[in-house]
């Protein structure tokens, strides 16, 4: 009995939680700004104006926003299988594959038909490539973990050689492919926002936007509210209750992977078809990774997931503007600042959790 | 005067908001077999956990021989002369029996010493208590009972003079159990104090002096147990009068439902766990398994549910064949009216997760009742259960409390609603009242007997035998993977069983 009795209430477990580690991340992180003779306040300041403070700053956060929201999404839907997907990032380069293969070979067909193609490619692109070791774990026993690390590398090499002898724009030197036709775009928010008579700043943040925000909801909806929801999370909590309750739990593990596969595969969608217009060598540029830690971090939960990624967009994006504005704090700063986050919210997580549990629980018993 | 071993006064302890002992008084005179019952949540197991160091009570006193002590550690109970014998041994299997008695007392950083000192301690134990066991045996070679009697030999080694045994008949068959009651007897008569916890009435009765009842964290009561009987007994530790009878009219059975014909079932070394079993089971009867666990019967139950693929022989039901191999067995049984209480709720029956609605449906969440295609109806689910719930008398009666949550008992009788609810044709039971409390188990046997009234053919597995005995119309034995005989209930006792659990067949009986 050394856990305390009873469930913690959400607003604990799910908000003053992540926000006291967020804080705690935040605090080391000023000391190690403070070590290196910068100061810690005026870099916060900097930080959060550069993300939020104006349409442009907002614009951009929303940008890496949705893309930290796709492969969260991915890593957390195994995550409910009990499964841990590493490999957002080489199903997101493929997702990317498939949107290349579609746009530059249909071309002829209308916008309205031939964008959402392209979405599916790039579901339909990175499933696939999380199929090969959702069944080698399903049916092989070959440990997720340790497949999906290796198929990302896979992925590079594939994409290499797919931009170097097949798909690579002719009159270039440039690892890409030639440039998609303008129909063949999502459209910026900026450009919808003409359709409406206001005018907002250019910047990249597209329609996937949405597109990531109604994946999200959907992800909830399966995962809480459908039937195959309920055995995914039951394999995910008891495989031998699943066994007994006849669902197959090798099934369970290919399905989960296909569906983490596909979103983030559609990461591709937000960089392939709303920013690059072309498909581009590593495009990812370690979303796949950060998605992890928004998963860890947002526990699984889709709303969690979104806001871990805001979290996550917040700190790419005024951390760009932080080493712009002081040049002591470099790229690699930034990059100790996201670490702590995903130290304190992912790995040192039961720190705090159990600690100020056990100091909430005694208040509850003194008033009754 | 009497001495009194253990004097455990005014002890106190909570958890949080439960009050797990209050106020108790535990005392043991020298010399004796003593008996501690009381329903699960009793607070047994905190109070031995105190006194064997493992927790620190908030209030109270403990002397020891009459010498008031400070257990803080095991280490302390140790050197107060207390050993404990746990329900699952500690032990490691790979060692010999001497190893592992010197396990924790070395004696220095080089063995040689503390194993010669070992040996000779064997030996006078041997000669002093009869306790004979070979010292250069491998432990994971060993029997259920002589693992037991190496647990006892580490205490003694260690100069234990009082042993507590946490519900020391578990694991053991009929025959084991009088082994070891006759072991005690002399520990005993050697001036050892003996403490058993347990929750069988019948070996209090056997076996003990004395006997104290817990309820609810409170020392309901200790007596002689000469002047009592086990109706008084389980009155008290429930706190209002309980059947211990089930009632039970003899069975008209009807046609058969299931038939089981030469199954066998290899594990992955290619041993037999089930070896050409065959029997057929009659709608309105119930046929109990008895058998000393791990002797196949908890493999029968999967291979009849669907959960395990039977390396041969085939299973009927109602003239029908049932296993086609098919990747979701366990639910197309479910379709043809197979319902299982799985013998380990916690590992298969229930998902600890989940809200107590979820786990109520488990199984079953394909059925149109939970909601319209591929989506679930909350509400529909949280009715369904509370009506269950209502129906079982579950507390607290809120499914959408987790499942983890509940006791043990309250946990079962989820289970049990969810399978007994859903108009059985074949009724699986695997251990029904394991960890359930007493007033738990007379409701849930009269929901079996009125399963068995209502034209139901149920196959119950317990190693409770007292339990196969009250509530079968027939009874099979199961030693090794094999049937070592059939008997009537009325026909047969303790002993006869305990023979053929053993492996002793027919010739014997």
């Amino acid at each position: 009995m050394k856990r305390p009795a009873g469930d913690l209430p959400l607003w604990y477990s799910a908000g003053l939680v992540p926000f006291l580690n967020v804080v705690l991340a935040f605090l080391v992180a000023g000391l190690v700004v403070l070590a290196i003779g910068a100061n810690p306040l005026q870099a916060v300041r900097i930080l959060f104006t550069g993300a939020l403070g104006s349409w442009y700053g907002m614009g951009y956060t929303l940008y890496y926003t949705t893309t930290f929201i796709f492969t969260g999404l991915a890593v957390a839907i195994a995550f409910h299988a009990g499964h841990f997907n590493i490999g957002g990032e080489g199903q997101a380069l493929l997702g990317g594959v498939g949107v290349a293969v579609i746009v530059l070979n249909l071309q002829f067909l209308p916008p309205i038909l031939l964008v959402p193609l392209a979405v599916l490619g790039a579901a339909a692109a990175g499933a696939a490539w999380a199929f090969i070791p959702g069944w080698l774990q399903a049916y092989r026993g070959s440990h997720v973990v340790i497949t999906t690390i290796m198929f990302n590398f896979l992925a590079f090499a594939l994409l290499g050689y797919l931009l170097l002898e097949v798909m690579k724009r002719p009159d270039s030197m440039a690892l890409e492919t030639r440039p998609f036709i303008d129909g063949a775009k999502l459209p910026r928010l900026d450009e919808l926002a003409v359709l409406f008579g206001l005018s907002i700043t250019r910047t990249p943040v597209n329609l996937s936007l949405v597109l990531a925000l109604l994946c999200a909801a959907g992800m909830w909806l399966l995962i809480w509210r459908t039937r195959l929801g309920y055995e995914i999370r039951t394999v995910g909590a008891n495989p031998t209750a699943a066994v007994y309750a006849g669902v197959s739990p090798a099934q369970i593990t290919v399905i989960v992977m296909l569906i983490g596969g596909a979103l983030a595969g559609m990461m591709a969608t937000n960089e392939i078809l709303g920013v690059q217009h072309r498909l581009i060598s590593d495009f990812t540029a370690g979303a796949g990774f950060v998605g992890i830690a928004v998963a860890l971090m947002g526990r699984g939960h889709p709303v969690g997931i979104v806001l871990a990624a805001l979290l996550f967009g917040v700190l790419y994006q005024g951390g760009a503007e932080l080493a712009f504005e002081i040049p002591a704090i470099t790229r690699d700063m930034i990059v100790v600042i996201q670490g702590l986050v995903i130290l304190f919210a992912g790995a040192l997580e039961n720190m705090l959790r159990d600690r100020l549990g056990r100091v909430i629980f005694r208040m509850r018993a003194s008033e009754a | 005067m009497t001495v009194f071993a253990i004097e455990m006064r005014g002890i106190d302890k909570r958890f949080g908001a439960v009050h797990a002992n209050s106020k108790v008084d535990f005392i043991v005179e020298a010399g004796t077999i003593h008996g501690l019952i009381g329903e699960n949540g009793a607070g047994k197991s905190t109070l031995m956990s105190i006194l064997y160091g493992f927790y620190h009570p908030d209030a109270g006193s403990i002397r020891i021989n009459g010498k008031t002590v400070s257990i803080r550690t095991s280490q302390d109970a140790i050197r107060a002369g207390i050993g404990m014998v746990h329900q699952h041994f500690m032990l490691v299997d790979t060692f010999t029996v001497v190893e592992n008695v010197m396990l924790g007392a070395e004696g220095g950083p080089f063995t040689a010493a503390g194993e010669v000192a070992v040996r000779q301690k064997l030996a006078q134990l041997a000669a002093n208590y009869g306790l004979e066991v070979h010292p250069d045996d491998i432990v994971e070679n060993l029997g259920v009972g002589e693992l037991q009697r190496v647990e006892i030999l580490k205490a003694l080694v260690r100069d234990a003079r009082i042993l507590i045994l946490d519900e020391p008949t578990a694991v053991l068959t009929p025959t084991e159990v009088e082994h070891l009651f006759r072991m005690l007897r002399r520990l005993r008569d050697e001036g050892k104090t003996i403490v058993i916890v347990t929750h069988k009435l019948k070996e209090i009765m056997a076996v003990t002096d004395a006997v104290s009842v817990m309820r609810r964290g409170e020392m309901v009561g200790t007596t002689k147990t000469r002047g009592t009987n086990p109706q008084q007994l389980a009155d008290l530790m429930v706190g209002r009068r309980v059947a211990l009878k089930v009632e039970k009219t003899p069975a008209p059975p009807g046609g058969v439902v299931l038939s089981v014909r030469n199954l066998t079932v290899l594990d992955s070394h290619g041993v037999a766990r089930v070896d050409g079993v065959s029997f057929d089971i009659r709608a309105g009867e119930i046929v109990g398994i008895a058998g000393v666990s791990g002797n196949g019967q908890s493999e029968l139950l999967e291979v009849i549910a669907g959960i395990r693929k039977p390396t041969s022989g085939t299973i009927a039901l109602k003239g029908e064949a049932l296993l086609t191999g098919a990747k979701d067995e366990a639910r197309r049984l479910r379709h043809h009216g197979v319902r299982h209480v799985p013998e380990d709720r916690h590992r298969m029956g229930l998902v600890k997760e989940f809200e107590a609605a979820e786990s109520a449906m488990l199984g079953y969440h394909a059925e149109p009742t939970y909601g319209r295609g591929l989506l679930l109806n909350r509400e529909r689910i949280v009715s369904d259960c509370q009506a269950k719930m209502d129906a079982f008398d579950v507390r607290p009666a809120n499914p959408t409390l987790k499942t983890a949550l509940f006791s043990g008992g309250n946990q079962q009788k989820i289970v049990l609603a969810r399978e007994f609810e859903r108009d059985p044709v074949l009724l699986l039971v695997g251990q029904p009242t394991r960890g359930v409390d007493i007033g738990a188990v007379e409701f849930i046997h009269r929901r079996l007997v009125a399963l068995r009234d209502a034209g139901k053919a149920i196959l119950l597995v317990s190693v409770e035998l007292d339990e196969i005995m009250a509530l079968s119309d027939r009874i099979l034995v199961m030693c090794g993977g094999r049937i070592t005989g059939e008997r009537s209930p009325d026909r047969t006792n303790e002993q006869d069983l305990g023979l053929l659990m053993a492996g002793v067949t027919e010739r014997a009986a």
